[in-house]
């Protein structure tokens, strides 16, 4: 019969249904069980997820090992990346993506949602730690068709004015829109005139295009790019960064997630708390029909949820 | 070094500014008293001149000195007044406007400035002209040429000593292979001299010479009137070095009949507090007459003043 401790510390180390790991329960255990190591290899025997008995030992499996660092871990690397510095926390996930092949998406998130003056800190403390330009790093590692769009990301230095010319705006409505006429899917993302019109325009600026592309065209522009994920979420960022953050987010919480999609709960929290965490819990409440403290506190545990509540402004549950 | 004297006792803000008043008040102006005023003044002394003006008499001084002078003295006098960075703008602004393949302006203040000098341009554009520098740019040129110049302005180089010496070598190769096969336009020609930092490119070219023969500049002269090569040209010289390059821009704008003032007076007021000096030592060099020289043989009345009185740093 399973004692009460050892039911709660299957459940603390499971690391299944949810991102953490019940430290709390785990310490008042070690207390326990001090000097009675009959109770902790009683709990081996039983717990065979993680451990098989092997010879005379019960040995650890390493997949689960690797499963429950990890989410040992979750805590320790939020809290780390909280006190680090926004830009260089943005410099070393942008090294990431270029040296340890972590998703591109990241590199679009980063280029695209932070202000012109944030974008410019992370180059600058991308040049400290690093000793190259981001630019010259993405435009030597990336040299597939998405070159073009992430080298003109990262470069940009946006006008942040509220000014639109919207003659200008209307005329680049129609050059996207020849331009996916004319492209083939695949090629989209190689385009010049597409390139240039997401890469250099302002913010604002892009917010008309897009608006009057909706007007013109009866379609959002991101349905009519659905043939290139990196465009379309280009465009997301671009327009509403809210929406995207809501979304992968989400995405984190799924069934089958992977890693690098859990990891993007952290990125997001822990970047976007002191910005625009609010915005991103309504955004997240409208596409979701849910509060994101609640599924925070639904779908994770330990101290990681602890602090996911904290950095969205929430007390704890 | 700047070729700038600058007298011993420095009048006033005010007693410059009531000097230069004096010279636009009556009938006619005094350019006399306007020249030694303003290029005996470092940029420092001259904001603060402006500044002073304002208050005293309610009125900017560039609009007064707009409304007094006319001409190429006027186009110096008025590029010199401003801020080194305002007069990047305004020079870059001018050059997208009206750009045209065989632009220059664009690359020598891309390339010559330094990283942080640069993105100060790009923040000051913005204030005044509502619009990021590269958007302009990426509007206004087209085909190899955007490919080329938006990246150009875009970039925020390393300024690190490092060099990678085995990268060197690798990128010299490729350099020379499309070089080779005239590829001028390829990504990779492109992406190695828009973002590398300059340390890196100056081994890089070091590594095209000793691997390949020739200097990288000479094989790229297949056309000389290729206005891209002529751009691919100037950045390779405004990398390894900028005041020789500087020196052909003035000794080709006085050269044959004819002066292009726009650039004499581009180089003379954006390099006099900078590196005019070597520039002068480079001229001297290459066309054994002083700068000085070819100035007053060249120009005339207040325009050429004005030019010497920035450029001769032995006036009495």
């Amino acid at each position: 019969m399973a004692t009460d401790e050892q039911l709660a510390l299957t459940r603390a180390l499971s690391g299944d249904g949810g991102l953490g790991v019940e430290e709390s329960t785990l310490v008042s255990i070690i207390g326990k069980w001090r000097k009675k190591p009959e109770h902790i290899s009683s709990f081996r025997k039983s717990f065979n997820r993680l451990f098989s008995i092997t010879g005379h030992i019960e040995k650890c499996e390493d997949d689960h090992m690797q499963k429950l660092v990890m989410e040992f871990s979750r805590f320790h690397q939020i809290t780390v990346l909280w006190a680090m510095h926004p830009h260089e926390r943005d410099a070393r996930w942008a090294n990431q993506v270029i040296h340890k092949n972590h998703p591109s998406s990241i590199l679009v998130e980063i280029a695209s949602t932070r202000s012109a003056e944030e974008l410019l800190g992370a180059r600058r403390a991308y040049q400290t730690l690093f000793h190259h330009s981001l630019e010259e790093d993405v435009a030597y590692q990336v040299k597939d068709s998405k070159s073009k769009l992430l080298v003109g990301l990262v470069s940009a230095y946006r006008y942040e004015g509220q000014k639109v010319d919207n003659d200008v705006a209307k005329s680049e409505v129609k050059a996207l829109h020849n331009a996916l006429k004319t492209a083939g899917a695949n090629k989209i993302i190689e385009n010049d005139e597409v390139v240039r019109i997401l890469t250099t325009r302002s913010k604002p600026h892009l917010k008309a295009v897009f608006k009057y592309y909706k007007e013109l065209h009866g379609k959002y522009l991101e349905e009519d790019l659905s043939g290139d994920a990196l465009l379309q979420q280009t465009v997301l960022c671009l327009d509403s960064p809210a929406s995207y953050f809501s979304q992968v987010i989400n995405s984190a919480f799924k069934e089958g997630a992977n890693h690098a999609e859990t990891e993007g709960l952290s990125r997001v929290m822990v970047s976007r708390s002191d910005v625009d965490i609010e915005e991103i819990k309504e955004a997240y409440a409208k596409l979701y029909g849910a509060k994101l403290a609640d599924v925070i506190s639904k779908k994770t545990r330990g101290y990681f949820r602890d602090s996911l509540l904290s950095l969205a402004g929430e007390s704890k549950a | 070094m700047s070729t700038l004297t600058i007298p011993h006792v420095i009048p006033s803000p005010q007693e410059d500014c009531e000097k230069l008043h004096t010279a636009f008040s009556g009938w006619g102006t005094n350019e006399g008293d306007i020249i030694e005023v303003v290029t005996h003044r470092t940029a420092d002394q001259r904001n603060a001149i402006r500044w002073t003006y304002h208050d005293i008499y309610g009125e900017d001084l560039l609009k007064s000195l707009d409304k007094e002078l006319t001409q190429d003295f006027e186009k110096a006098v008025l590029l010199w007044m401003l801020d080194p960075i305002e007069r990047d703008v305004t020079l870059v602004n001018g050059a997208v406007k009206k750009w045209a393949p065989h632009d220059r302006v664009l690359v020598e203040i891309a390339v010559t400035r330094t990283a942080n000098e640069l993105l100060a341009v790009r923040k000051a554009y913005q204030e005044k002209y509502k619009k990021s520098l590269e958007e302009d740019v990426a509007a206004h040129t087209t085909g190899d040429f955007r490919k080329l110049m938006v990246p150009l302005v875009s970039s925020y180089r390393y300024e690190g000593p490092e060099v990678d010496s085995g990268l060197a070598k690798s990128e010299a190769h490729i350099l020379r292979k499309h070089i080779k096969d005239e590829e001028y336009n390829h990504e990779e020609v492109i992406r190695i001299l828009t973002t590398r930092s300059k340390s890196q490119l100056m081994a890089t070219f070091n590594a095209y010479h000793e691997e390949h023969g020739n200097p990288i500049n000479k094989d790229l002269k297949k056309d000389p009137k290729d206005d891209f090569l002529f751009a691919l040209r100037s950045i390779i010289r405004c990398i390894t070095c900028p005041e020789r390059y500087l020196e052909k821009v003035i000794r080709l704008s006085m050269k044959n009949t004819g002066t292009d003032e726009d650039a004499l007076t581009r180089v003379i007021t954006t390099r006099a507090e900078v590196n005019l000096k070597e520039i002068k030592e480079i001229y001297y060099k290459r066309n054994t007459v002083k700068l000085e020289h070819a100035i007053k043989k060249d120009t005339k009345g207040h325009y050429e003043d004005f030019l010497l009185a920035l450029v001769d740093s032995d006036e009495e």
